[in-house]
C-alpha cells in the first residue's frame, strides 16, 4: 500500500467517523442574545445564569441523541443596531434553530425583525416592554410585563381602604408602564392619586421626590425605578426622610424590592409589600428544586431573582419543543408548540403563554419583606392567579 | 408655611450632602489637570477604586470604618504612583487627545476589573452604628450619616485651603501651576512634586469614593457613569483651584437637589443647562484663571 | 513656525491635494471584503456607516480643532429623523437620508453658533451637555421617539425602488458603502480646498488666523454644521439598516467611542476613521465573541498600548516608522 493510499484510507475513515457521530447527534442551536459586559451587565448576568442552570439540569432529559448547545452574544447594553445584527449572525452564520435572550425592550423590538424573516422562534426572557410581543409572530415572552405587575399592587393598596395615592416613576418608557399598571389598579378599585411624579434618569439621591411625597401626605405612595442601586437609593431616601413614621405606606414592584439588592438595603425595606412574578423566598416545591441547582452551581451569592427565573422557564419552553418533535422542527412547527406552551411547575407558579398574544400568563404575588433567619426576603402572602398583561387587554391590536 | 420651611431646610441639607462628595471626588481632578495640563478622564477609576477597598474591608473583612477609608485612601495613593510613572509621565506635554485614547482604555479596563473581583451589583455600603439613623441637631433631626459628610467637606475644604495657601509644598503646587518652567529654574523638583500630587489627588478621589459610597453606590460602572458630573464640576469651578469646584460643587449639588424638588418634570435638563449658561458666561470656569 | 518649515508645510499640502493610487485602497478592499467576507455583512455595513460617522467626527476634531465629547447629537438626530419618517410613511431611503442631513445640519448651525466662541475644556463640556439635553429630550418625548422602548414602527421600502433591505445585509453594505464614498468624497474636496487649509491653520493658530482676517467664527460654524450632515447621514444609515432606532443613538458613550476610534486611526488624516472605525470594531467584535464578559478589558488595553508605542494613532506610526526609513540610508 502505497503512502497516498494509506493516507486516503485513513481520511475515509474519519470521514466515516464524521458522518457516524453527526447522525448520533442532533445538535439544536440556541442563540441568546444578552448584556454580558460594560455597566448594565447585571440583569442579563442573572438571566444567563438561569438558562445556563436550566440545561445543565435538563440536558439529560432530552430523547437519546438530542443535545441543546448555547450560543451567547453580547449587545453591550440598550443598542438595538448591535443586538439586532448579532441575530442576524446568529441565524446566517451559525444557523441557529431557536433565538432567545434581549434584556432591553428596544434590542428585543429590532431582533424581531431577523425573527420574522428568517422564521425563527425569538423567546423573550427579559425585555418587558408591553407592545414587543406584537412586534413579530415569532415571538414568545416567559418574562412579564409592567402593566402586568403593577396593576395587581394598584388594586390591592385599594384594597387595603387607601384612599389617596402617590406615584413616583423613572421618567422612561418602562416607568410610564408601571405608572399606567397602578394607577388602572387603583382607580379602578376606587382610589385616587392626588399627584405624580416622574424622576429623571440619573438621579443618585432621590430626597427630593421623596420630600415631595412626605409634603402632600399620601396614605400610599407607588415607587418605581429599575432594579439595582437606584432601588437602594431610593430606600436610604426613604428612611432618611422618615415616611413610614409619618404615616405614609410604600408600595412598589420586584423591581425595587428585587431579591439580590435586598441584602444592600439595611433594615430599611421591612414591612414593605411589593409585587412580583417570583420571590427567592417562595416555599413551592419547584422553587426549592430550582434553588437547590441554584446554590450547587453558583454558591450562596449571586442570589437569584425573577430574571434569573425568567431565563429558565424560557429554556424549559425551548426543551419541550426539542422533546416533542425529538430534535426536528422547523420555525412554524416550534411556534406552534411554544404558543400553546404551558407548565405547572415553574419556581414561579403555573405559567403558559397565551395563543392569542403570545406572551406569558402567570401568577402575580403580593409579598412583604420579612427577616427570615437574619436576613430579608419577601415573604408571599397573597396571590393574584393567572393575570394576562392588561395593557394588551385595554389596547387591542388595530 | 413651617412644613415648606421644612421642606427646604430637607432639601437644602441633602444638596449640601451630595455636593459634598461631588467635591470630595473632583477637587483631586482639578488640581492633577491644571496642575499637569493632563486631561485625566480615568480619575473616577481611582475613586472607584477607594470604595471598592473600603467597602470590601468593611463587609468581608470586618475591618472598622475608620480604619477601612484610611486604608482605601493609602492603598490607592500606593497605586497611583506606578500609574503615574509608568503612564501618565510619558504622556505630559503629549497630545491631549493621546491622553484621551490612554485614560479611556483604562476607564474601560476599570469596568472589566471590577466586574471580575466584585461582580456586577454595586457593593453593599451600610455606615457605622454611630454614624447611621437620625441626629438631632437642636431645632430638628437630620440623617446622621449625612450630616458627618457635611463636616467632613467642610473640614477638608480648609484643610485643603489651608495647606495649599500656608504650607511650603502648596506654595511649590502653585507655583508649578502658574509657571512650570520658572518653578524648575528656582530649583523645584516638579517630576518628584508631580507624582506626589499626582498621588495626592488621586487619594482625595478614593476618599471622596469611600465616603460618598453611600450615595453614589460603588459598581463596575462607576468612573464611566459619574465622569460627566465630575468634568461638570472641575470646568465650572475652573481648573488648578481648591476653591472653584468647592463652589462649583455647592452650585449645582443644591440646585440640582432643588430644581428636581421644585420642578421634577424638567430635572434632568437643570444642571446641564446651568453648565451651559456659566460656560458661555465664564469659559474657564467660575474660578479659572484666565 | 519658520519660513523653511511653513513653505515645507505648504508644499506638502500641494502633493496631498492629488488623488494618489493609494487612495483606491480602502475600496477596493471593501468591494473585496463584500466577495470573500459574505457572512459578516451586517458588520460591514456598520463599519461603513460608523466610518462614515468617523470622517465627520474628524472634520472637527482633526481639521477644525474641536474637540467634541458631543458628536452623537448630529448622528442621533440623524437617526431620529429617518426613523420618524419611516414609521410615518416616508419610507424612501434616499429622501430619509436627504432629511436626515438637514435636521443634523439646523442643529449643527444652530449649536454651533452658540458654542463655538469657546475652547478647551469649556467647549468639551458644551458639546457634551448639548448631546445629553437631546438625549433627555429623546427619552421624555415618548410620542415621537417611543422612548426608552425605542422608535418602533418604521418601514423602509426598497433603496432606488429596487433593492430591498435583506437579512443578509447586501442591500446595507452597498448602500452604505454608497453614501460613505460620496460623504468621502465631499470631505476629500473640503479638506484640500482653501477653505480646508484655513481650518487647519486656526487650528494650529487661532490668533494669528484673526490677524490676517480669516472669519474664524464663521468658517468653525460652517465645518461644524458640514460635519453635522454628515454625522447625520450616518446616523440615518443606521437607523435605515435597524429599522429601530433608540436612545443610544444620543449617547455620551458613543460620542467618545468614535473619537477614540478616529484617535486610534490618527487624527486630521481623512484616512485616520478608515483605519480606527474598522480596527476599532473588528476587534470589539471579536473580543466579544472570545470573552463577551471581559472583552471591555481588551479594548481597553489596546487603546493604552496604543498610546504607549503608537503616539498619534496608527497612522501616526506609520509616518515615524517611514520617516526612520527615510532617514537611515
Amino acid at each position: 500500500m502505497t503512502i497516498t493510499a494509506r493516507f486516503l484510507a485513513a481520511l475515509f475513515t474519519v470521514t466515516l467517523a464524521g458522518i457516524g457521530i453527526a447522525s448520533a447527534q442532533t445538535e439544536i442551536k440556541v442563540g441568546v442574545v444578552s448584556t454580558m459586559s460594560g455597566p448594565d451587565a447585571q440583569p442579563g448576568d442573572e438571566m444567563n445564569k438561569g438558562i445556563d442552570l436550566y440545561v445543565k439540569e435538563h440536558q439529560k432529559d432530552l430523547p437519546a441523541g438530542v443535545k441543546v448547545t448555547l450560543i451567547y452574544r453580547d449587545d453591550t447594553g440598550a443598542n438595538p443596531d448591535v443586538a439586532k445584527r448579532l441575530a442576524t449572525e446568529l441565524v446566517t452564520r451559525d444557523h441557529v434553530n431557536i433565538l432567545a435572550g434581549a434584556v432591553w425592550s428596544p434590542n428585543a423590538a429590532a431582533i424581531a425583525s431577523v425573527a420574522t424573516e428568517a422564521k425563527v422562534p425569538f423567546v423573550i426572557m427579559n425585555a418587558a416592554g408591553a407592545s414587543i410581543t406584537r412586534a413579530s409572530p415569532y415571538i414568545i415572552r416567559t418574562s412579564f410585563t409592567l402593566w402586568l405587575v403593577s396593576t395587581p399592587i394598584g388594586q390591592w393598596a385599594a384594597k387595603q381602604g387607601w384612599k389617596k395615592a402617590y406615584t413616583a416613576v423613572t421618567d422612561y418608557a418602562p416607568g410610564f408602564d408601571a405608572e399606567g399598571g397602578f394607577t388602572k389598579g387603583f382607580t379602578d378599585g376606587g382610589g385616587t392619586v392626588i399627584d405624580k411624579v416622574r424622576m429623571p434618569f440619573p438621579t443618585d439621591d432621590y430626597s427630593p421626590f421623596i420630600q415631595r411625597i412626605k409634603d402632600s401626605k399620601p396614605n400610599v405612595a407607588f415607587i418605581f425605578v429599575p432594579a439595582g442601586k437606584k432601588a437602594t437609593a431610593v430606600m436610604k431616601a426613604w428612611n432618611d426622610l422618615g415616611l413610614t413614621k409619618a404615616g405614609i405606606k410604600l408600595v412598589t414592584t420586584q423591581d425595587v424590592m428585587l431579591d439580590e439588592e435586598l441584602p444592600n438595603m439595611g433594615d430599611a425595606p421591612l414591612g414593605i409589600v411589593s409585587a412580583g412574578t417570583y420571590s427567592n423566598a417562595a416555599t413551592r416545591a419547584a422553587n426549592q428544586v430550582f434553588l437547590n441547582a441554584w446554590r450547587n452551581a453558583y454558591g450562596e451569592k449571586p442570589i437569584a431573582d425573577f430574571m434569573s427565573v425568567a431565563g429558565w422557564d424560557g429554556m424549559a419552553a425551548i426543551f419541550d419543543v426539542v422533546k416533542q418533535t425529538n430534535g426536528k422542527f422547523d420555525g412554524d412547527a416550534a411556534m406552534k408548540i411554544l404558543s400553546n406552551w404551558k407548565t405547572t411547575d415553574s419556581p414561579r407558579g403555573p405559567i403558559s403563554i397565551d395563543p392569542n398574544t403570545r406572551d406569558v400568563i402567570e401568577n402575580v404575588y403580593i409579598r412583604r419583606v420579612e427577616n427570615l433567619n437574619g436576613k430579608l426576603a419577601n415573604v408571599e402572602f397573597e396571590t393574584i392567579p393567572n393575570v394576562k398583561d392588561p395593557w394588551k387587554e385595554a389596547n387591542p391590536p388595530k | 408655611m413651617d412644613a415648606a420651611l421644612s421642606a427646604a431646610i430637607s432639601i437644602g441639607f441633602h444638596g449640601v450632602a451630595f455636593a459634598m462628595v461631588l467635591y470630595l471626588v473632583s477637587v483631586g481632578l482639578s488640581i492633577t489637570m491644571g496642575l499637569m495640563g493632563f486631561v485625566n478622564l480615568a480619575h473616577g477609576v481611582f475613586a472607584a477604586a477607594g470604595g471598592y477597598f473600603m467597602t470590601t474591608l468593611m463587609t468581608r473583612y470586618g475591618v472598622p470604618f475608620a480604619v477601612s477609608v484610611a486604608l482605601a485612601t493609602l492603598a490607592v495613593a500606593a497605586l497611583a504612583v506606578p500609574l503615574e510613572r509608568f503612564l501618565y509621565r510619558p504622556l505630559y506635554g503629549a497630545d491631549e487627545l493621546d491622553q484621551v485614547l490612554m485614560t479611556m482604555g483604562l476607564v474601560f479596563m476599570s469596568v472589566a476589573i471590577g466586574k471580575y473581583f466584585w461582580g456586577p451589583t454595586a457593593m453593599p455600603f451600610y455606615p457605622p452604628a454611630a454614624l447611621s439613623g437620625q441626629i438631632d441637631l437642636g431645632f430638628r433631626t437630620f440623617p446622621t450619616y449625612r450630616t458627618f459628610l457635611i463636616g467632613s467637606g467642610a473640614i477638608l475644604v480648609t484643610l485643603l485651603w489651608l495647606g495649599l495657601e500656608r504650607t511650603r509644598f502648596g506654595a511649590m503646587i502653585r507655583a508649578a501651576v502658574d509657571n512650570r518652567r520658572m518653578a524648575q529654574s528656582v530649583g523645584i523638583n516638579t517630576s518628584q512634586l508631580f507624582t506626589f500630587a499626582f498621588a495626592f489627588g488621586s487619594a482625595l478621589a478614593a476618599l471622596g469614593g469611600g465616603l460618598g459610597a453611600e450615595i453614589l453606590a460603588i459598581d463596575p460602572g462607576y468612573a464611566l457613569e459619574h465622569l460627566v458630573y465630575f468634568l461638570i464640576v472641575v470646568a465650572v469651578g475652573g481648573l488648578g483651584t481648591i476653591r472653584g469646584p468647592f463652589v462649583a460643587a455647592l452650585l449645582l449639588g443644591v440646585s440640582d437637589t432643588a430644581f428636581k424638588y421644585l420642578l421634577p418634570e424638567l430635572g434632568a435638563f437643570f444642571i446641564y443647562a446651568l453648565t451651559m449658561v456659566i460656560l458661555l458666561w465664564k469659559p474657564r470656569g467660575l474660578f479659572g484663571q484666565a | 513656525m519658520t519660513a523653511k518649515s511653513a513653505a515645507h508645510t505648504i508644499a506638502t499640502f500641494a502633493r496631498r491635494h492629488r488623488l494618489r493610487p493609494m487612495e483606491a485602497l480602502p475600496w477596493v478592499l471593501a468591494v473585496a471584503a463584500y466577495f470573500v467576507f459574505p457572512d459578516y455583512l451586517a458588520l460591514g455595513a456598520q463599519i461603513l456607516a460608523t466610518l462614515l460617522f468617523g470622517l465627520s467626527a474628524d472634520l472637527v476634531l482633526g481639521y477644525a480643532g474641536i474637540v467634541t465629547l458631543g458628536h452623537a447629537a448630529f448622528y442621533g438626530v440623524g437617526a431620529y429623523t429617518a426613523g420618524y419618517l419611516a414609521a410615518h410613511g416616508v419610507g424612501s431611503p434616499i429622501i430619509g437620508l436627504i432629511a436626515a442631513m438637514v435636521a443634523a445640519g439646523a442643529v449643527g448651525f444652530i449649536s454651533g453658533l452658540i458654542i463655538l466662541r469657546t475652547q478647551g475644556l469649556s467647549i468639551l463640556m458644551l458639546t457634551l451637555v448639548v448631546c445629553v439635553m437631546l438625549q433627555e429630550a429623546a427619552n421624555k418625548m415618548t410620542s415621537i421617539t417611543g422612548g426608552a422602548d425605542g422608535l418602533q414602527g418604521m418601514e423602509v421600502q426598497p433603496v432606488l425602488g429596487m433593492f430591498r433591505f435583506d437579512m443578509y445585509g447586501h442591500t446595507a453594505y452597498w448602500y452604505a458603502l454608497g453614501v460613505l464614498f460620496l460623504g468621502w468624497a465631499v470631505t476629500r474636496t473640503i479638506v484640500h480646498s482653501s477653505f480646508g487649509r484655513s481650518l487647519t491653520g486656526i487650528r494650529e493658530n487661532v490668533a494669528r488666523m484673526n490677524a490676517i482676517g480669516t472669519p474664524v467664527f464663521f468658517r468653525l460654524v460652517t465645518i461644524y454644521t458640514i460635519s453635522a450632515m454628515l454625522a447625520g447621514a450616518a446616523g440615518a444609515l443606521i437607523a435605515e439598516t435597524t429599522q429601530l432606532v433608540a436612545l443610544n443613538v444620543l449617547s455620551v458613550d458613543l460620542s467618545g467611542t468614535i473619537l477614540v476610534m478616529i484617535i486610534l486611526g490618527g487624527v486630521g488624516r481623512l484616512y485616520g476613521a478608515f483605519i480606527g472605525v474598522p480596527l476599532y470594531m473588528i476587534a470589539q467584535d471579536r473580543f466579544s465573541t472570545i470573552d463577551p464578559t471581559y472583552w471591555y478589558f481588551w479594548i481597553g488595553l489596546l487603546l493604552v498600548l496604543v498610546v504607549a508605542f503608537a503616539r498619534g494613532g496608527i497612522l501616526g506610526m506609520a509616518d515615524a516608522v517611514l520617516r526612520r526609513f527615510k532617514r537611515s540610508p
